[in-house]
């Protein structure tokens, strides 16, 4: 009973008694399902928030630890190890904060299949937040690869035209990279006898040229989810193919893992690799930043130019973990959390928008404003907030990034975060001319279209609003006042950093 | 002759159980009448049942049995904790068997009592393949293995699949049985014995010689042919696809524990000096296999079929387990890695089997991939299962399949073999691509299949999809007995 109620253990498989109870119920009565899932997902949210509230934010190691032996024979040393600290708290809650908010997306998004879409959100809900608390790298790819499965079926089932191609194209994409990470894992799972990762990174001393190798291995995998360029091609497929819901929880959080494992497993496991590759890494982000910016611009689909906006924005989350100093390293974990909220929250709008007219075409749209005077408002904001506007979250992320990755070491080479900063300016270009195009301007094809068929464009409905709500609160309080946000993950950023430059040859 | 004694029979106590049961069943069902048949059925489980508990109760025995007077070092069997396992594991091959034989028969109109009976002996032989610690019960053990294998495949007499698998399999299967005797032979010339522990003994003493080698190439050859190991494979997409349903099953696991076993007796008793040859023909075997097994499924229109490649493609992971056999330090861990792997691809493979058996229709109709589309919303049980199993071969987690393969892979890792672990990867990855259509037909597509309501094969599928999970949660005690079995052996 104990084992249960671990405040981890319960945050992670609440969903799970959610799954168990959803089997049960009849599948046509949907509502009923919808606020079954509903009821799980906010269940989970108020054990987070119990857990921020266990969190102890001037601790800089692993708090509510979990550990349990699990499988311990024959040379094995794998446990059952939960841990949060400040390099993942804000993740746990981006998860369980967007769960909720997905599920309520789809009122009306999704009529088929109630019953089982239910199911496999909450199974991925548990992937989820077990990717962001596990402290064991067995424990870790099991649910790593976990999350594969749920996304898998709601890419495929429910998804677009395209979507089995897409959602094939997503699962082999990504069990490509892990299977390099699961034989990169046992590398050091064989040399030290354990799996649990915060021994492994206390013993120390991986060999400079191993480091190397599973360096790479580990990044196969982690580069694949963020999707660093030039391995992203999966990403634009699977985003619009995907629905709403899923698309959200995909940008939101499946990406995420990507840049929290370089900054879980990559850089306190292999350090000297880390210092070693830093520049290579910004190279590659950087190339993501302008690469993702230029495509986003040259997108006619909406929902295409966000999912390469999001290539753009996490290229930055890479810059700044690859700077290797408390200021990048802090911002680009504010900035993962940020480009959940924002990014998710295009991605539900550009679902409300679809939903009513089945196109994702920019150039049928246009004087949005005009008609969906609420939607276009709050439209706006979202998009500030995403090309990082100034009092808006973007900007704190992505101003602290930067600032991190001029004065790094591990980089040595301020062009990078110079010509990174060209990508904020062409943000602000893709974003505001998608804005223009379709807000602004005379009526859009599409008004006329609905007409004939007897549809008025209507603007957002109260569900809505409520869905909306938290998310502009978000963008606001981290753009106005992120010291809070700050406060939790800085002092565990710190200790990494310090234990970075005791460990490293090359950092001074 | 020297006289035999108590101890002889205990140690083949579970197998004579095996056989003299399957001489009474033959017998028994001469007067068992036709509309009766689940009796006979009911009797070969029970007498497998017995069997096993007969086997549980020799765990942690070990002895030897019909030994050479004078010298109990030179014996004809053997019954240590690795035989235990093997046994046990056949002879739950043997139940699952026939749980997914018995409606099916029935339903195809070719239900006739010597099917149990042949299974019996059948497993008799893998009973025995396990137990054998000289190469000539290694062979007679193999034809006692083989023969009712032949008969079985072609046991749909009027399908003529079914017939050319028969055929095919005993042609093929003949030609691999002179490979053995005729690598025996050459044993026997270079050390002038077929014991496993003499030719041992005498093959580290003198310098390694020629004849000795090429005898153990044809052994492995042999015996490669019995796993379906690449090049030696080309039956086996025939066969599996031709033979009923039920008896493929059985094949792919029981066959294959079996001749994982001797591989394992032959190689890792009497010819551990020979790993420096053996090692690298077992690597590249193993490559190829996985290679070859993976590509190929890929085009498979027919799940017959595709599984029949995927259960190559299996051969190659096992494979792997064996490669660092002559390497005293690893070989524990890697040939329990193999076992449990064995453990984990017989119990999803049966499930596999058992829902194609659930959507055969008469007449070779409802085996291609598309006839899956549209299982969710008419079977969602069924789907489910299937798709645990789908995942547990590719090696996804929370399945059996994950767990087997990370232990296989942190074996391979751990002798060296990196090159052979990443082969593993890549091919798993491609194997996910023909999994996946699977599942792609069964939840993505809509269609109409059809399936026959039998309770035992319902039973047989959940009862495998449940252990695939639930075991990948809590494998300890599976790792504690693998690991336990293979102590001694090194």
């Amino acid at each position: 009973m104990e084992f249960f109620l671990q405040p981890l253990t319960l945050v992670t498989f609440f969903p799970l008694l959610g799954v168990l109870l959803l089997f049960f119920l009849p599948s046509d009565k949907k509502n009923l399902l919808r606020w079954t899932a509903m009821g799980f997902t906010l269940g989970t949210l108020g054990i987070s928030l119990w857990v921020l509230e266990l969190f102890n934010a001037p601790n800089p190691h692993l708090q509510l630890v979990a550990k349990y032996d699990w499988i311990t024979v024959a040379g094995w040393n794998i446990q059952y190890h939960m841990g949060v600290d400040g390099l993942s708290i804000l993740l746990l809650l981006l998860t369980t904060f967007l769960t909720p908010i997905s599920i309520f997306s789809t009122w009306t998004a999704v009529e088929e299949r109630v019953k089982e879409f239910m199911i496999f959100f909450l199974m991925l809900e548990i992937g989820m937040v077990g990717v962001f608390l596990a402290q064991d790298l067995f424990l870790f790819y099991v649910f790593w690869e976990f999350t594969l499965i749920p996304m898998y079926f709601l890419i495929g089932i429910w998804g677009g035209p395209r979507r089995i191609y897409a959602a094939i194209k997503f699962f082999l994409y990504t069990m490509a990279g892990s299977g390099l990470m699961l034989l990169a894992l046992l590398g050091p799972g064989i040399e030290g006898k354990t799996f649990s990762l915060p021994d492994l990174i206390s013993s120390g001393g991986i060999p400079t040229n191993t480091q190397f190798w599973l360096f790479l291995a580990f990044t196969a995998a982690f580069a694949i989810k963020v999707p660093m360029w030039p391995l992203h091609s999966w990403l634009p497929d699977a985003h619009v193919e995907a629905p709403t819901a899923g698309s959200v929880i995909l940008a939101g959080v499946l990406l995420k893992m990507g840049t929290y494992g370089f900054l879980r497993f990559n850089i306190p496991l292999f350090p000297q690799a880390a210092v070693d590759l830093a520049p290579w890494m910004a190279l590659f982000a950087t190339i993501g930043i302008l690469y993702g910016a230029a495509l986003a611009f040259a997108q006619s689909d909406v929902k295409k130019l966000v999912a390469y906006s999001s290539v753009s924005h996490l290229g930055f989350v890479i810059l700044g973990l690859f700077a290797l100093n408390p200021e990048g390293i802090s911002g680009a974990i504010l900035q993962m959390f940020n480009h959940g909220i924002s990014t998710g929250a295009l991605f539900l709008l550009v679902g409300m928008i679809y939903e009513q007219t089945h196109t994702r075409e920019i150039k049928v749209y246009g004087g949005l404003w005009k008609i969906t005077p609420v939607f276009g408002t709050v439209m706006l904001i979202v998009a500030l907030s995403s090309m990082g506007l100034p009092g808006l979250n973007g900007f704190i992320g992505e101003f602290t990034i930067l600032l991190g990755a001029f004065g790094s070491t591990a980089i040595n080479n301020p062009w990078y975060a110079g010509l990174s900063a060209l990508g904020i300016i062409m943000a602000a270009i893709y974003i505001l001319t998608m804005f223009q195009n379709m807000f602004l301007g005379p009526e859009g094809s599409i008004v006329e279209e609905l007409k004939k068929r007897g549809h008025v464009l209507r603007d957002l409905n109260r569900r809505e609003i409520i869905i909306m709500i938290p998310m502009l609160i978000f963008i606001f309080w981290v753009g106005l006042y992120p010291k809070p946000f700050f406060d939790l993950i800085g002092p565990t950023v710190d200790n990494l950093v310090a234990a970075l430059q005791t460990t490293t040859l090359a950092l001074p | 002759m020297p006289p035999i004694n108590f101890n002889d029979i205990e140690v083949l106590l579970p197998l004579i159980i095996l056989v003299i049961w399957a001489c009474l069943l033959l017998l028994v069902d001469l007067f068992i009448p036709k509309k009766h048949k689940w009796l006979t059925a009911l009797l070969a489980a029970f007498g497998l049942a017995l069997t096993l508990g007969f086997t549980l109760s020799q765990l942690g025995s070990e002895s030897n049995g019909f030994c050479a007077t004078g010298k109990p070092s030179i014996c004809m069997v053997v019954l240590d904790g690795f035989s235990v396992l093997v046994n046990a594991l056949l002879l739950l091959t043997g139940l699952l068997g026939v749980a997914l034989a018995y409606g099916y028969l029935k339903r195809m109109g070719i239900e006739r009592g010597e099917y149990y009976t042949l299974m019996l002996f059948s497993i008799s032989g893998m009973m025995l393949m396990a137990q054998a610690s000289d190469l000539i019960i290694v062979f007679l053990a193999l034809e006692l293995l083989s023969l009712p294998l032949y008969v079985l495949s072609a046991f749909a007499r009027s399908n003529s699949d079914s017939q050319e698998a028969g055929l095919k399999y005993f042609l093929l299967g003949a030609f691999s049985s002179g490979f053995i005797l005729y690598g025996i032979a050459l044993v026997y010339g270079a050390t002038g014995s077929t014991s496993l522990s003499q030719i041992f003994e005498i093959a580290s003493v003198g310098t390694s010689s020629l004849l000795l080698t090429i005898g153990a190439a044809l052994i492995l050859v042999g015996l490669g042919f019995k796993v379906a190991a690449v090049p030696f494979h080309m039956w086996t997409p025939d066969v599996y696809q031709g033979a009923p349903t039920p008896v493929t099953a059985f094949m792919t696991a029981g066959a294959k524990i079996a001749g994982f076993a001797a591989l394992l007796r032959v190689f890792g008793s009497a010819f551990p000096n020979l790993s420096e040859d053996i090692t690298p023909i077992l690597w590249a075997l193993s490559a190829a296999t996985m290679i070859v097994g993976n590509l190929l499924a890929i085009a498979q229109t027919n799940i017959k079929r595709m599984l029949a490649y995927s259960s190559i493609a299996h051969t190659g992971y096992i494979l792997m387990a064996f490669v660092p056999y002559g390497n005293p330090e690893v070989a524990p861990v890697s040939i329990a890695a193999g076992l449990f792997y064995l453990f984990a691809y017989t119990i999803t493979n049966f499930g596999a089997w058992g829902v194609v058996i659930a959507l055969e229709q008469k007449e070779s109709k409802g085996l291609q991939i598309s006839d899956y589309a549209g299982l969710r919303r008419k079977y969602p049980v069924l789907a489910g299962a299937m798709t645990v199993f789908m995942f547990s071969l590719i090696g996804f987690p929370p399945t059996l399949g994950m767990v087997g393969k990370f232990y296989l892979f942190r074996a391979v890792l751990s002798g060296g073999y990196t090159g052979l672990a990443i082969i593993g990867v890549v091919t798993s990855l491609v194997s996910a691509f023909y999994y996946l259509r699977v599942v792609v037909n069964m939840y993505m597509f809509a269609g109409e299949p059809k399936t026959d309501n039998e309770f035992w094969l319902r039973f047989t599928i959940a009862g495998a999809a449940l252990v695939t999970v639930v075991f990948s949660l809590v494998p300890q005690g599976l790792f504690a007995w693998a690991s336990r079995a293979v102590l001694k052996l090194f």
